[in-house]
């Protein structure tokens, strides 16, 4: 039990960067891609042709703020 | 821990697309049915041939609402535990109930409260159609700006912490905030194309609406993601950093 000590720290300890970064990137990636076709795809910009996803998530993309239409 | 974090993000954002999801329904779609039947009576009054609907408004209204809050929700819960990740032991020494809360507030501020004082949600009826790419690239500039001054407004803070204190530091920042936003907001163009004869009663229900739906989400977001990070954190909090990898 050497790693026991009297005074343990309980204080919060940070997450290293370079733990973090790959999640970052790689999930913060699909993450904003999961917005973009909530609020502006085949709006502003289409990655898909047609009008089914605006018009499907509508409602939502106006209300949660998005420029529509 | 990341990903754990990251799991736990995206489920406390899809319980908050769900709330955020009865309220749009209750407090947000009679505003939309309301500025839908403005357009109609519009389009009739201009002699047009009515818009061939695509996806019924019950759809829209209904599963498409609840796609669109859901998957904006769960992607939020998951951004939001990645900025958490990052800012966890780094905001001085706040546990993680208190970083959560902190984060949310803030970029709820940041996010919506200020890019929405510039650029405010509009009901379907208001906005040009030929617009939208400007609008839709305006939109965005403002709210990464907006994030980019209130993480220069935070770092200004924690490095004015020691000098003034805790409270003096953050009023410096605050008001260093207010002062670049009020210069952004007098640069980027204004739009208005709210039709002449749109009801000003529906327009303000609906922005009102549209920010509560904001609202319930980080509220959520914010205090329900400090709850369930508090027990994958804690681990590595008592075994201090020298453990890390233990």
């Amino acid at each position: 039990m050497s790693d026991t000590t009297f005074a343990p720290s309980y204080g919060p300890v940070a997450i290293p960067v370079r733990e973090l970064l790959p999640w970052a990137i790689f999930a913060g990636l699909m993450l904003m891609l999961m917005i973009y076709f909530v609020g502006a795809e085949e709006g502003a910009t289409s990655l898909i042709r047609g009008t089914a996803v605006h018009e499907f998530v509508h409602d939502g993309r106006h209300l949660l703020g998005f420029p529509c239409h | 821990m990341v990903g754990k974090l990251l799991l736990r993000g995206m489920l406390v954002g899809l319980v908050a697309g769900i709330l955020a999801f009865a309220f749009a329904r209750v407090y947000g779609e009679p505003q939309v049915d309301k500025a839908i039947a403005f357009e109609e009576q519009q389009a009739q009054a201009a002699g047009e041939a009515p818009e061939p609907e695509m996806v019924s408004r019950a759809t829209q209204a209904g599963i498409g609402l609840a796609t669109g809050v859901l998957v904006y929700g769960a992607a939020l819960g998951g951004l939001f535990s990645l900025v958490f990740a990052y800012a966890y032991g780094r905001l001085g020494s706040l546990g993680p109930r208190g970083t959560s809360a902190l984060l949310a507030l803030l970029g709820f501020l940041a996010v919506i409260v200020v890019p929405s004082l510039k650029y405010p949600a509009n009901p379907p009826a208001v906005g040009n159609p030929e617009t939208i790419a400007y609008r839709t690239e305006l939109f965005f500039i403002m709210i990464a700006v907006s994030i980019a001054t209130m993480v220069a407004a935070v770092g200004l803070a924690q490095r004015l912490w020691v000098r003034l204190g805790a409270w003096n530091a953050s009023i410096v920042a605050g008001l260093a905030f207010l002062l670049v936003f009020a210069l952004v907001k007098a640069a980027l163009p204004d739009i208005n194309e709210v039709p002449e004869n749109f009801s000003a009663t529906v327009l303000w229900q609906f922005r009102v609406a549209s920010l509560g739906i904001q609202l319930v989400l980080w509220t959520v977001v914010g205090l329900g993601f400090g709850a369930v990070a508090e027990r994958v954190v804690a681990v590595r909090d008592q075994r201090g950093p020298a453990r890390r990898y233990a």
